[in-house]
């Protein structure tokens, strides 16, 4: 198929080898659909555990469409088909907890989303909901959580203070550690730094190294930039399709595609 | 097996309370709508007995000025004329709307535009107070107010339509004024910026501007308005004189379909003409509600786009 300029036909999907590294998430076929609007076209592909994959792409390319519709979230909104299997069951199927999942896989949201409530009760509000009782486990968890999206620090005297008076950044980072206190496996991020100053941006990629070590992360961004320094795989995406899809590395100084060079170098169009 | 695994698959607590939310929501829904249908269906049931058991003629019903519904007319059917009290319900609407929209609006803009905040907290407490007062408190007021005024200052015996649409536009004041409140609040704030920032002054921005985008708002406001004055009953009744009769002037005693029904439905025996008719009249009020609710959501929906 031919659209504008370029061949979306032509694309260039990287494969893992299983033997050696672990997926954590894949997609197979996955389409979706806003009513009769066509968004996003044959998705196929793997996510490696312990990595940061980054989705870049034009607005409108499909890539958040995408991110959304792993953990479900555009149920509501959208038709997706296809499979999108984690710990080798189909979570796109109706018949899964859907719950559970959204518990395992997580998400931070574009603009910072915190809960109108205290910088801790942010964070033990979703635990407390699941059953954990114990004060001084809640306490550590709070700590934890924070330490890990690296707020730690900035807030450890002001727990009990309304979140909705931090500064954007730290309250993206509370979202983070929102999100990492119910113990992920995977966390879903759609452009969790369009809202944020520089500073406050570098400080959430800081966070994002820190977490690679325990979650996979799948991140949208706008800022190309920030995908060359935070991810180790990035997608290419291109009017509702995946066009290449490889190592950080491969797709900003050697990518294979003639779309992905001409988007990366700022000469898309 | 992996416990992650395990969980995704199985149904847990959570999944068992969005059932049984999903149950009690449907079946709510379901109460409702039976509700609703078991009204319309017995109001239209009994309203349309005047014409196939009784043999009244719907164009004379709705033509006619002549109200007698014990009594045949001339041509051996039952005189259901209702036009007299059609008119005198929307005429007390119309009125009542017309006086009340732009003290309403002019109300909503002071409090969301030019009023302080404790002033705006003092206009909203006096709003919902007029809200709580009972209508059969409005109606004594309107018969010892505002009936002598009328009939001081403008003539007639003081009862009549002016009276009812001066004692329903207090009434549905604060219901257009607060709905209006609520749709001049949802304007984005950045509208006003970006009109102040274009050169305007604060007046063509609240004209051109704001006023503008809360429009649907406040349509569906008024039309609000209007459907709570066209199904007022007692303070209108208390006050318009209550003769079935086609009203010569504003200033001449009439009467609403909702101040003969009060009056006459308990005076009359069921299954009787007199009764039935009365049904009609309950009828045309219901179909008139339909109306003004298809109203609101043409209007809203038209805003949307």
């Amino acid at each position: 198929m031919k659209a504008g300029k370029y061949d979306l036909n032509d694309t260039s999907i990287m494969n893992f080898d299983k033997q050696k590294q672990e997926i954590a998430l894949s997609t197979h076929d996955l389409q979706v659909y806003y009513g009769n609007k066509h968004a996003f076209y044959d998705g196929n592909l793997q996510f490696e555990r312990y990595k940061i994959t980054a989705l870049i792409g034009a607005s409108g390319s499909g890539k958040s469409t995408f991110l959304r519709s792993l953990n479900r979230m555009n149920d509501d909104v959208a038709t997706v088909t296809g499979e999108i299997m984690y710990r080798g069951i189909d979570i796109n199927s109706k018949k899964i907890n859907l719950y559970e999942m959204r518990k395992q896989i997580g998400m931070v949201f574009q603009r910072p989303n915190p809960f109108s409530k205290s910088i801790k009760e942010n964070i033990t509000f979703a635990l407390k909901e699941n059953g954990i009782k114990d004060k001084q486990k809640l306490d550590e968890i709070v700590e934890k959580s924070l330490r890990g999206a690296a707020l730690w620090d900035e807030v450890k005297d002001d727990l009990n203070k309304s979140a909705l008076a931090l500064s954007g950044g730290q309250q993206q980072r509370l979202c983070i550690a929102r999100a990492i206190a119910m113990g992920p496996d995977i966390l879903l991020m759609d452009e969790p730094c369009s809202a944020l100053d520089p500073i406050s941006t570098l400080k959430v990629e800081e966070t994002m190294h820190e977490l690679k070590k325990k979650y996979t992360i799948i991140i949208v961004t706008h800022n190309m930039q920030q995908a060359s320094r935070v991810s180790d795989y990035t997608a290419f995406f291109h009017m509702g399709h995946v066009i290449e899809y490889g190592k950080t590395k491969d797709i900003f100084t050697n990518p294979k595609i003639q779309a992905t060079e001409d988007y990366v170098s700022g000469n898309f169009g | 097996m992996d416990p992650i695994r395990e969980k995704i698959l199985k149904p847990s607590k959570e999944t068992r309370q969005d059932i049984l939310g999903k149950t009690l929501s449907y079946a709510s829904i379901f109460l409702i709508v039976a509700v609703v249908l078991a009204i319309f269906l017995f109001v239209a049931s009994k309203g349309i007995a005047t014409f196939t058991e009784n043999k009244a003629s719907l164009v004379e019903f709705l033509t006619g000025t002549e109200w007698n519904p014990g009594a045949n007319g001339p041509n051996g059917k039952p005189l259901v004329g209702a036009l007299p009290m059609i008119l005198g319900s929307f005429g007390v609407t119309f009125l009542a709307a017309l006086f009340a929209t732009p003290f309403a609006i002019g109300t909503a803009l002071y409090m969301t535009e030019l009023s302080s905040k404790r002033s705006q907290k003092f206009m909203q407490s006096v709003i919902e107070l007029l809200v709580g007062i009972p209508s059969v408190v409005y109606g004594f007021i309107g018969l010892t107010v505002v009936v002598p005024f009328v009939r001081d200052h403008f003539g007639g015996s003081g009862y009549g339509i002016l009276s009812g649409s001066f004692v329903l536009f207090v009434m549905v004041l604060p219901t257009i004024t607060s709905m209006t409140v609520d749709s001049l609040r949802a304007v984005p704030k950045y509208y006003k910026s970006a009109s102040l920032a274009l050169g305007a002054t604060e007046w063509q921005t609240i004209y051109r501007v704001l006023l503008r985008a809360a429009m649907p708002g406040i349509m569906t406001a008024i039309v609000f308005g209007m459907a709570r004055a066209f199904g007022e009953a007692l303070a209108v009744q208390m006050v318009i004189g209550n003769a079935t009769l086609l009203p010569e002037s504003l200033l001449s005693p009439a009467s609403t379909l909702t101040s003969v029904l009060t009056m006459g439905i308990g005076n009359t025996v069921m299954g009787t003409v007199s009764n039935n008719a009365l049904w009609s009249l309950a009828l045309i009020l219901l179909l008139m509600s339909l109306v003004f609710n298809l109203a609101v959501r043409f209007i809203s929906r038209k805003g949307k786009m």
